[in-house]
């Protein structure tokens, strides 16, 4: 049989938010891009975020700007995050979620008729743009329809609606190719028929998202295995601090087949309230110091912001995602969670049912049907749950271009450095539109600059036979039990808190199943065939997992989403390391890296008694880097 | 408590294929699709199955139950007796691929044919005002999962394989009205086009696609019996048609 073979300027991987703007951007300066994704159209994990897209728009306290967005960017990510990616995604969100206005997206609106803003975690103002809990739905379909657009005009001018961008849905890249050291193309499989193809281009641009299913309890689906993650170390790039995983603080606790599903944050945004058993509304027991000028310490100034934001400290159950989960974590150890290891959210109190209903809409729903609960009367039970890897791959801020591998850019949740130790809510969704954009100019910028590269036929024999290993080994290891043991090994051992004894033994252990899943056979045909597909998934894991059990051991402190039992507490000397986690085709390696330094102008930003918290006397005393 | 159920799964490819009946274990407050996962898992390593978010949200684990087009995930499997054996079979309306997994290409044909949201020339980004009660109506439509059970279900091309060249479907006649209601958007001809290109004039207000959606979006009322009514504006008075013309631009 021939090989099916395609050729693109452009191929971006994934069709999330930011795969889908990479693709509108290069389509847009005229480049033939193809978009690829494991699911269909239009269901991508974007597709799932409820709270909103952070940007200082100031529509509805115009005290906010991009200064501020910058500074709480910051400080949520307790000051580990590229400087200038955290500035470029301040400065640029506003104007991208207006031109999602401009493509049709229909947000929430203020009095004014202008975009409406929610509070969230860790945002001094109302910053989230939103449509009720369904903000990456709209934000994914008026991507989905511009593309449209795009492909209509591309009709009008070719006869053919898909001559210049194309949409190749249940596809899975298993390789990333290189000629010469230089991006050629990409290499995968269709799922349905599980027949292979071959695409060629000059630059690729890795948008799949997070790592969530490496972990038992998540609130990613099926998609989150860390594809690109995996692909872009095996294609010689570098991940960034990859020991960073946000456990977001409220999961769905019961029942069990529910367990990890997202309860998002706007139900905190709107007044939401934690409590344990004992009917204690424990969060004021954990504001940290550092953010001890920001957060009511008393029931009533906490209640009073919801009324006047500037007169009063906000309530701590809107303290940054990791205290949250952290304190609800310490309250389930020391008995005071419910029967299923929660705790309680309770929104009914504060808002009538049908302001509920409104505000809350999937939430009602996913509650009543999933959980017999009525969030509108009685309390909900939450937990924390694997929600979003802040490490990833390493790019230059301003190209997306991923370091050391040239053609290649990331951006997304696939990303790493934008934000640091700890991702703020809302933080996310807008930095899909900004690095998606960037990475997208980053492609065409490299296109115009270099020419394809031939893929060899030892690259395709190679990929190929990799597609076919597991068909032909006979009575070898079961993809799903093994991922299985590896969720098991990560949920007990790298988790949310974290110890070196067990980090090393979680290390070993990884390594015990990688090397028995290279003996993974599969049962059935290639046709649509799930135990095949996880079979690629789990490879991807196994080595994700590794990059992360690697880093987390490696870093002596507490910091964001990694917190050590053995080193508790922020280290100042830390936070001027990042860890790179690299490839040498056996296992990876983790080395230290120190942190670009912030430039003057943004250092002058913060007071230096904030930035005392945080960094060394002799960087405060230097006061920027130039 | 964990109980043993009958679960009757239709598996197979286009050539060829028949129900199939297991047991399998089902836990306290699971879902269908939990089951069906756990039918993957232990006895049927290639049972092809779609899903994503496993809450409703990304319209990906449609099929018929019972007969009845739903969401997998979002049906208790205590919403049946307890001795009553579940039926899950693929969405009858389209091709079948493998198993559970249809070829819904048809769909995203219907989505690209629709003509394009169209903003105002000569408005900038952030300059848009809207009243929160102008967007509402076609925000109900938006939030729509496209897991198109209402394609499925709609007798128009549930058994008539002939019609669908020339009916869009609840769902995308449902996208027309929903730019023909957006306050900004600029093309004045979608009412006919609904009527003359996408098979509006097919709809007779069964109200079927609105009793499957799972958004609980009233297809029906708010969308199609809407369109209809502009459409015979638009025939049949022209003195009316200038006036849409006109409040429409007032909504700027
Ligand atoms: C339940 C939930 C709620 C959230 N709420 C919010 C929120 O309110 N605000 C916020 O800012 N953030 C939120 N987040 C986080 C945010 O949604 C994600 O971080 C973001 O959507 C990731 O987008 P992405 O474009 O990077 O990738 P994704 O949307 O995850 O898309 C990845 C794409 O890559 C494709 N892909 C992956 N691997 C391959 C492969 N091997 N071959 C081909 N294609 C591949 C997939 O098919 C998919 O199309 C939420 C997350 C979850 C899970
Ligand atoms: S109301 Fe119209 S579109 Fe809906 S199912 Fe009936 S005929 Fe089809
Ligand atoms: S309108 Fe409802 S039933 Fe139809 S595709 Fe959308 S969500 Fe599904
Ligand atoms: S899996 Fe997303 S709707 Fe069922």
């Amino acid at each position: 049989m021939t090989l099916e073979r395609h050729k693109y300027d452009v191929l971006v991987i994934g069709a999330g938010g930011a795969g889908l703007r990479a693709a509108v951007e290069a389509r847009e300066s005229g480049l033939r891009v193809a978009i690829i994704c494991k699911s269909l159209f239009g269901k991508a994990h974007t597709v799932m975020a409820e709270g909103g897209a952070a940007a200082s728009m100031g529509n509805v306290n115009d005290n906010d700007n991009w200064m501020v967005h910058f500074r709480d960017t910051m400080r949520g990510g307790k000051f580990l995050n590229h400087f200038r990616m955290a500035e470029l995604h301040a400065k640029e969100s506003p104007d991208r979620i207006w031109e999602l206005e401009v493509w049709g997206a229909l947000f929430d609106r203020t009095k004014e008729g202008k975009i409406s803003q929610r509070n969230f975690g860790g945002h001094e103002y109302p910053r989230l743009a939103h449509v009720g809990d369904r903000t990456g739905l709209e934000l994914i379909r008026t991507m989905q329809q511009k593309i449209v657009q795009l492909q209509q005009k591309d009709g009008r001018e070719t006869g053919d609606m898909e001559s210049g961008i194309k949409v190749f849905a249940e596809l899975t890249i298993t390789d990333i190719l290189k000629e010469n050291g230089k991006i050629s193309g990409a290499y995968g499989y269709w799922r349905e028929s599980g027949e292979e193809v071959l695409f060629e281009a000059p630059a690729v641009v890795i948008a799949t998202g997070g790592v969530g299913k490496t972990f038992k309890i998540t609130s990613n689906s099926w998609e989150g295995t860390g594809d690109g993650h995996a692909l872009a170390l095996k294609a010689g790039a570098n991940l960034v601090d990859m020991e960073f995983l946000q456990f977001h603080p409220t999961g769905m606790v019961w029942p069990p087949s529910v367990r990890g599903i997202l309860v998002t944050e706007s139900v905190r945004g709107e007044g939401g309230v934690l409590t344990n058993t004992n009917g204690e509304r424990f969060m004021f027991k954990y504001i940290p110091d550092v953010f001890k000028d920001k957060y009511a310490d008393n029931e009533a100034e906490a209640d009073r912001w919801y009324e006047d934001q500037d007169n009063n400290r906000r309530p701590p159950e809107l303290l940054p995602r990791d205290e949250v989960a952290r304190a609800i974590n310490s309250e389930v150890k020391a008995g005071r969670g419910t029967e299923h290891g929660g705790v309680f959210l309770d929104v009914s109190k504060r808002l009538p049912a049908e302001v509920i209903k409104k505000r809350l809409p999937s939430m009602w729903h996913q509650f009543y049907e999933l959980a017999g609960v009525d969030i509108t009367k009685e309390p909900m039970e939450v937990g924390p749950t694997c929600h979003y890897v802040m490490g990833g791959v390493e790019v230059e801020p301003d190209t997306a271009a991923a370091v050391g591998v040239p053609g290649l850019f990331a951006a997304g949740e696939v990303a790493g450095g934008m934000h640091g130790s700890n991702r703020l809510g809302g933080n996310s969704l807008s930095d899909l539109l900004v690095f998606g954009r960037r990475a997208g100019m980053g492609a065409v910028e490299y296109v115009k600059k270099n020419t394809a590269t031939p893929v060899s036929d030892a690259a395709i024999k190679a990929a190929a036979e990799k597609i076919q290993a597991p068909f032909d080994r006979q009575g070898g290891e079961n993809s799903y039990s093994l991922h299985a043991e590896l969720q098991e090994v990560t949920h007990n051992l790298v988790g949310i808190i974290r110890t070196g004894s067990e980090l090393k033994e979680a290390i070993a252990k990884i390594a015990e199943i990688r090397k028995r899943s290279a003996n993974v056979a599969v049962a059935g045909g290639r046709k649509f065939n799930p135990g095949f597909h996880l079979a690629f998934d789990l490879d991807n894991m196994l080595l994700v997992a590794e990059s992360t059990a690697k880093s987390a051991d490696a870093r002596e402190e507490s910091r964001g989403g990694h917190t050590r039992d053995d080193f508790p507490g922020m280290n100042n000397k830390w936070r001027q390391v990042n860890h790179i986690s690299s490839f040498d085709g056996e296992k990876v390696n983790v080395r230290a890296q120190s942190l670009p330094p912030m430039p003057k102008e943004l250092f002058d930003l913060f007071d230096v008694h904030e930035l005392e918290k945080y960094m060394t006397p002799e960087e405060v005393a230097k006061g920027g880097s130039n | 408590m964990a109980r043993s159920i009958k679960l009757r799964i239709w598996r197979g490819d286009s050539t060829d294929g028949g129900l199939k009946d297991v047991v399998v274990e089902a836990n306290e407050g699971e879902v269908v699709l939990d089951v069906i996962h756990r039918v993957q898992a232990t006895q049927m390593g290639d049972l092809a199955v779609r899903w994503n978010c496993k809450a409703g949200k990304c319209g990906s684990c449609s099929m018929e139950i019972n007969g009845k087009p739903r969401l997998a995930c979002m049906t208790q499997v205590a919403s049946f007796g307890e001795e009553e054996t579940i039926t899950v079979t693929p969405l009858r309306a389209f091709p079948i691929i493998k198993d559970l997994v249809t070829d819904v290409s048809f769909n995203y044909k219907k989505a690209m044919e629709i003509p394009a949201y169209e903003p105002p020339a000569e408005l900038a980004p952030g300059e848009a005002r809207m009243e929160q009660i102008d967007v509402e109506r076609s925000q109900e439509f938006r939030k729509c999962i496209e897991c198109f059970l209402c394609q499925d279900v709609c007798h128009v091309v549930r058994d008539h394989e002939e019609n669908k060249k020339s009916f869009a479907g609840p769902r995308f006649l449902m996208r027309m009205a929903e730019l023909d209601f957006h306050p900004l958007d600029q093309r004045k001809t979608r009412k006919q086009e609904a009527q003359e290109q996408h098979g509006l004039g097919f709809c007779n207000i069964t109200k079927c696609c609105t009793e499957v959606c799972p958004e609980h979006i009233k297809i029906t009322d708010n969308a199609l019996i809407p369109m209809k009514e502009r459409v015979a504006d638009v025939k049949y008075d022209p003195v009316r048609w200038l006036g849409s013309k006109i409040r429409k631009r007032e909504g700027l």
